[in-house]
């Protein structure tokens, strides 16, 4: 074939494969929020091709969870058996859904009751409703958990930089409104949730030290698995799709030469 | 078409005679002649037509655990996520592949522009694809509102509200496509109805782009017929090989988008439940929207902006008329390469505009990208068919091929 013009098959695969990596890239640069500092990119056990969740830090992250975040934040689309795939046992999984209450029913005589909840449930969110946690959080709606680090611009590094970034002194002239709070990453930086985490805000069993810092980290990896629960297995079957169509690929390629060979 | 004489062979000539499978398989998937000289931009075609099976085939998988109501919505797509084996691979491959499908298809369009596949006697094969990408525009953005997120409902919100627009029946339409009078359960039971039913469409559309294909056969980089059985080659094997290295390559890029990569395209605010009550910041639609968001927005009336919006695909109906030279491929015109590649960057403008704020400077940038845009069609294809003098193309295939490997062997004796 004839390649005078700029039209070259190598070059447009380059062209290609550089233009899906650019906007690879181009995505998390972009984190600066709105007037705050640049989110610093942490180093995530799960960043990466081979990445997989710290599974001290996830059981941390599940200890935070639970004694802070819990009391005013649902988990609605993970359910405790899920609890499992980050190394619970079936018995230990059983133990924690019983503490809460799920309203059932109807039964046979037509009324509803309440039951411990088993480890199909979801997590059991700590308000009935809407009205009632904003009731209860002085007009506030502390959102479901489940997806936050998707769902937020920069991911885990945002979430991790909001926990972190609360400040007592306000910037100079900063005017902050009746029961907020100053947050430096936080877009528009006012928010209602008060600094949920400090030092030593939880006790870990495995004698991590507990600074603010780590607990932000674990919370972070934690709910960083609650929104993506099928990471590892996604990242593993891919790397073995990868492995196969490059093989496969510069099989055809050899192929292919083979075949045209004979044309000229 | 004989097959043979054994014991199975001849039940496919019986089959064959009644019903020409066979023989209308071997005319034109295997003997179908092919210029010889064809790119690796010849790819994108098939590529797009094995795309779009993908995107039937995982679509049916996740229809079948979705619900179309407003109050699971959003619930059933992470259900899918978290709960249906592979439901993930089957998202992510549908939801990314719908990107895929954009890129694939704008390469295949900018191909057919640069080298002329839209002219004479191709016009029609070029109108039937306009219409693909019309088909194609609409199932992904009624696709793109199923998962019930925040943009899904937002981008929902501007696109249908634009067509309150048209004078007179405006709100009667919008009304007429909520069914209601605000978007609702109503719509996206409907959404869902015509993002299912439209690939059906887009398939008979293809079919149809086929035909008109295997009419006239595909153009080529020279941009000159085949006159001679030394011009072409059967299509198997040396396209069906072609084509599947191309698609070895693609599905390296596509799966590693598919299993590292997933949330690139998407927008995190989609990751929020729709709520009527909460606007996002900035309402952006998906990427492959963002030119035609960006002439949208370029014009301050709004009813003159969404005929603009219109009219920017409407426009390449016209093409074959606008652009008149005789000679078909870029190559052989000095004058249209430089502009084609003005234009392609034109329209990487528009799309950045798509995406910023409404603010200068991108405001101004998005005018005149939006004036260049129209330009380029009404004023400078006309324009330069008449004042450009193209170079004498080969006689043809064969020939600028042997002549090409003449100079070749001259270089190496030199």
């Amino acid at each position: 074939m004839m390649m005078t013009n700029i039209f070259t098959p190598r070059k447009t695969l380059i062209a290609i494969a550089a233009a899906g990596m650019l906007s690879g890239l181009a995505a998390p640069v972009a984190l600066a929020s709105e007037g705050g500092p640049a989110l610093q990119k942490h180093d995530w056990s799960f960043n990466g091709v081979f990445g997989t969740y710290d599974r001290g830090a996830l059981k941390r992250g599940f200890q935070i969870y639970s004694e802070v975040c819990a009391s005013c934040h649902s988990l609605k689309l993970v359910a405790y058996r899920n609890l499992q795939d980050i190394g619970f046992t079936e018995d230990a999984v059983k133990e924690l859904a019983a503490e809460f209450e799920v309203t059932d029913g109807p039964n046979d005589e037509g009324d509803m009751y309440s039951r411990p909840a088993r480890p199909s449930d979801r997590f059991v969110p700590p308000y009935a409703n809407e009205q009632a946690s904003r009731a209860n959080n002085a007009g506030a709606f502390p959102p479901d958990l489940s997806l936050m680090v998707k769902a937020r611009k920069g991911g885990p590094d945002y979430l991790y930089g909001l926990l972190i970034g609360y400040k007592e002194d306000l910037p100079e002239g900063f005017e902050l409104a009746d029961g907020m709070n100053y947050n430096e990453v936080f877009p528009g930086h006012q928010i209602a949730m008060g600094p949920p985490l400090y030092d030593e805000t939880v006790e870990y069993e495995d004698g991590t030290p507990a600074t603010l810092e780590q607990h932000a980290k674990d919370i972070t990896t934690f709910l960083a698995w609650a929104a993506s629960p099928e990471m590892e297995a996604r990242k593993k079957l891919g790397i073995k799709v990868l492995l196969f169509l490059f093989v496969w690929t510069g099989m055809l390629y050899a192929l292919k030469r083979k075949i045209w060979a004979k044309l000229h | 078409m004989k097959f043979g004489t054994n014991l199975i062979l001849p039940v496919l000539d019986w089959v064959d005679y009644r019903l020409p499978v066979f023989s209308y398989a071997r005319d034109n998937l295997i003997d179908y002649p092919t210029p010889k000289n064809l790119n690796y931009w010849w790819n994108f075609g098939s590529l797009a037509g094995i795309l779009l099976m993908i995107m039937i085939i995982t679509g049916f998988f996740l229809a079948i655990n979705y619900s179309p109501h407003t109050e699971f919505a959003f619930a059933s797509v992470e259900h899918v996520m978290r709960d249906v084996n592979y439901g993930w691979l089957l998202r992510f491959m549908h939801s990314n592949g719908a990107s895929m499908f954009f890129v694939l298809v704008y390469i295949h369009m900018f191909r057919g522009l640069y080298y002329g596949s839209y002219k004479a006697p191709r016009e029609l094969l070029w109108i039937i694809g306009v219409c693909i990408y019309l088909a194609m525009m609409g199932t992904a953005f009624m696709g793109y509102v199923l998962p019930w997120g925040q943009m899904s409902y937002w981008g929902a919100t501007v696109i249908t509200s634009l067509f309150s627009a048209v004078p007179i029946i405006g709100d009667t339409i919008v009304t007429w496509l909520w069914g209601g009078f605000v978007i609702d359960n109503n719509t996206l039971t409907r959404f869902f109805v015509g993002h299912y039913l439209m690939p059906a469409v887009i398939y008979m559309l293809v079919i149809v782009h086929m035909w008109a294909l295997h009419q006239h056969k595909s153009n080529n980089p020279l941009g000159v017929d085949m006159k001679s059985t030394a011009d072409s080659i059967p299509f198997h094997p040396y396209y069906t090989i072609k084509d599947m290295f191309g698609l070895g390559v693609f599905m390296i890029i596509y799966m590693g988008i598919v299993f590292f990569a997933p949330d690139m395209f998407g927008e995190p605010d989609n990751y929020i439940e729709a709520n009527p009550l909460v606007t996002p910041p900035h309402i952006v639609p998906e990427w492959y929207f963002l030119p035609f968001y960006a002439i949208l927005r370029s014009i301050e009336n709004k009813l003159v902006g969404v005929i603009a919006m219109f009219a920017g695909v409407g426009i390449l109906f016209a093409l074959p008329w606008m652009d008149r030279c005789r000679v078909r491929s870029a190559k052989f015109r000095p004058i249209y390469r430089q502009f084609f590649w003005i234009f392609v960057f034109d329209c990487l403008v528009l799309g950045y505009i798509g995406a910023q704020a409404a603010v200068e400077p991108y405001v101004t940038i998005g005018r005149i990208a939006t004036a260049y845009y129209f330009a380029h069609f009404l004023i400078v294809c006309p324009m330069i068919c008449k004042f450009e003098k193209p170079l004498e193309p080969p006689e043809s295939i064969s020939s600028a091929i042997l002549k090409s490997e003449q100079e070749k062997t001259a270089k190496g004796a030199g």
